[in-house]
């Protein structure tokens, strides 16, 4: 049987990986997409604490709770976040970080 | 679960997640963030949250990231996979995951470890008598079985019933607010 820590060791890798493309792509849907890893890594935690700390014998829903919410607030922010992309390809033609530069001093 | 699931299914959603990172092509990237939700699910599966894990295939997988997909179709980024790689951020997002890891041994070492408290039939027909007698979370629990989709709609619509509300106005504002940004502006 796999204990809390495991979980938790899966779910920090997978933030790991989320934050090192965020840090490394510079394609801006790809970073949106490690976002997405990064949320998921974090849900996973929860649901394993949810499980592993049982109240009145079952797990704990309220655990659950949050990631019904984050998964909601995640399919808006992506539903925004990608208007947001496409209306930056339309006025720049690119999605590519290192272009986008009008707010270099 | 069983350990050798359990690492199956960790497998799977780090593989995927490193091909995120890895591919050039942002089709394959998508694709790989579905391989490694494929994996999550089935982690949620194990740690019986049937319920949160059919929603991570059905929201993520199955709406997220065909969004995603279609956006990349729509603004035809192939021409973005002949760049040369800049060394500066590849070492940056290496060395600050590799910081982050050691952390989190770190930390993992030092906690104590908990195994999963048992959720077999008595612990599930002991907890039936918290709920109202004849009521349908009380007949499953008594028959050993675990209601996952009623006791997580018990939860939300009496302790969580606001939050739910709130939620609601903020999916509205979410689609006013997508209209509203991919409407071509008058010149």
């Amino acid at each position: 049987m796999a204990t809390l820590n495991d979980y938790l060791l899966a779910s920090g890798l997978l933030f790991a990986i989320g934050l090192a493309g965020v840090v490394m792509r510079r394609n801006i849907i790809i970073v949106f997409m490690c976002l997405e890893l990064m949320l998921s890594a974090a849900n996973l935690s929860l649901v394993a604490f949810s499980r592993f700390n049982t109240v009145n014998g079952l797990p704990d829903y309220n655990g659950q709770m949050l990631v019904f919410f984050v998964i909601t607030v995640a399919a808006a922010e992506v539903a925004v976040g990608l208007a947001i992309i496409v209306a930056l390809y339309r006025s720049r033609q690119t999605i590519h970080t290192d272009e986008l530069t009008s707010l270099k001093g | 679960m069983p350990s050798y699931l359990f690492w199956l299914f960790t497998t799977i959603m780090l593989i995927g997640g490193t091909a995120v990172v890895a591919f050039r092509n942002p089709v394959s990237s998508a694709l790989s963030v579905v391989t490694c939700f494929v994996g999550l699910a089935g982690l949620f599966i194990g740690l019986s949250a049937f319920f949160v894990g059919v929603i991570q295939i059905l929201v993520y997988t199955g709406a997220v990231m065909v969004l995603f997909l279609f956006i990349i179709m729509l603004l035809d980024l192939k021409n973005e996979e002949h760049r040369a790689n800049r060394i500066a951020p590849i070492a940056a997002g290496i060395a600050l995951s590799l910081a982050f890891v050691v952390q989190l041994l770190g930390v993992l070492s030092k906690t104590v470890d908990k195994a999963a408290p048992a959720l077999d039939k008595t612990a599930l027909a002991n907890s039936a008598g918290n709920f109202q007698a004849g009521s349908k979370i009380a007949t499953t629990l008594g028959e050993g079985k675990l209601p996952d989709v009623h006791l997580i709609g018990h939860t939300l619509f009496t302790e969580y019933n606001f939050a739910l509300q709130i939620l609601g106005v903020l999916l509205l504002v979410a689609t006013v607010g997508v209209v509203s940004l991919s409407k071509r502006q008058a010149e």
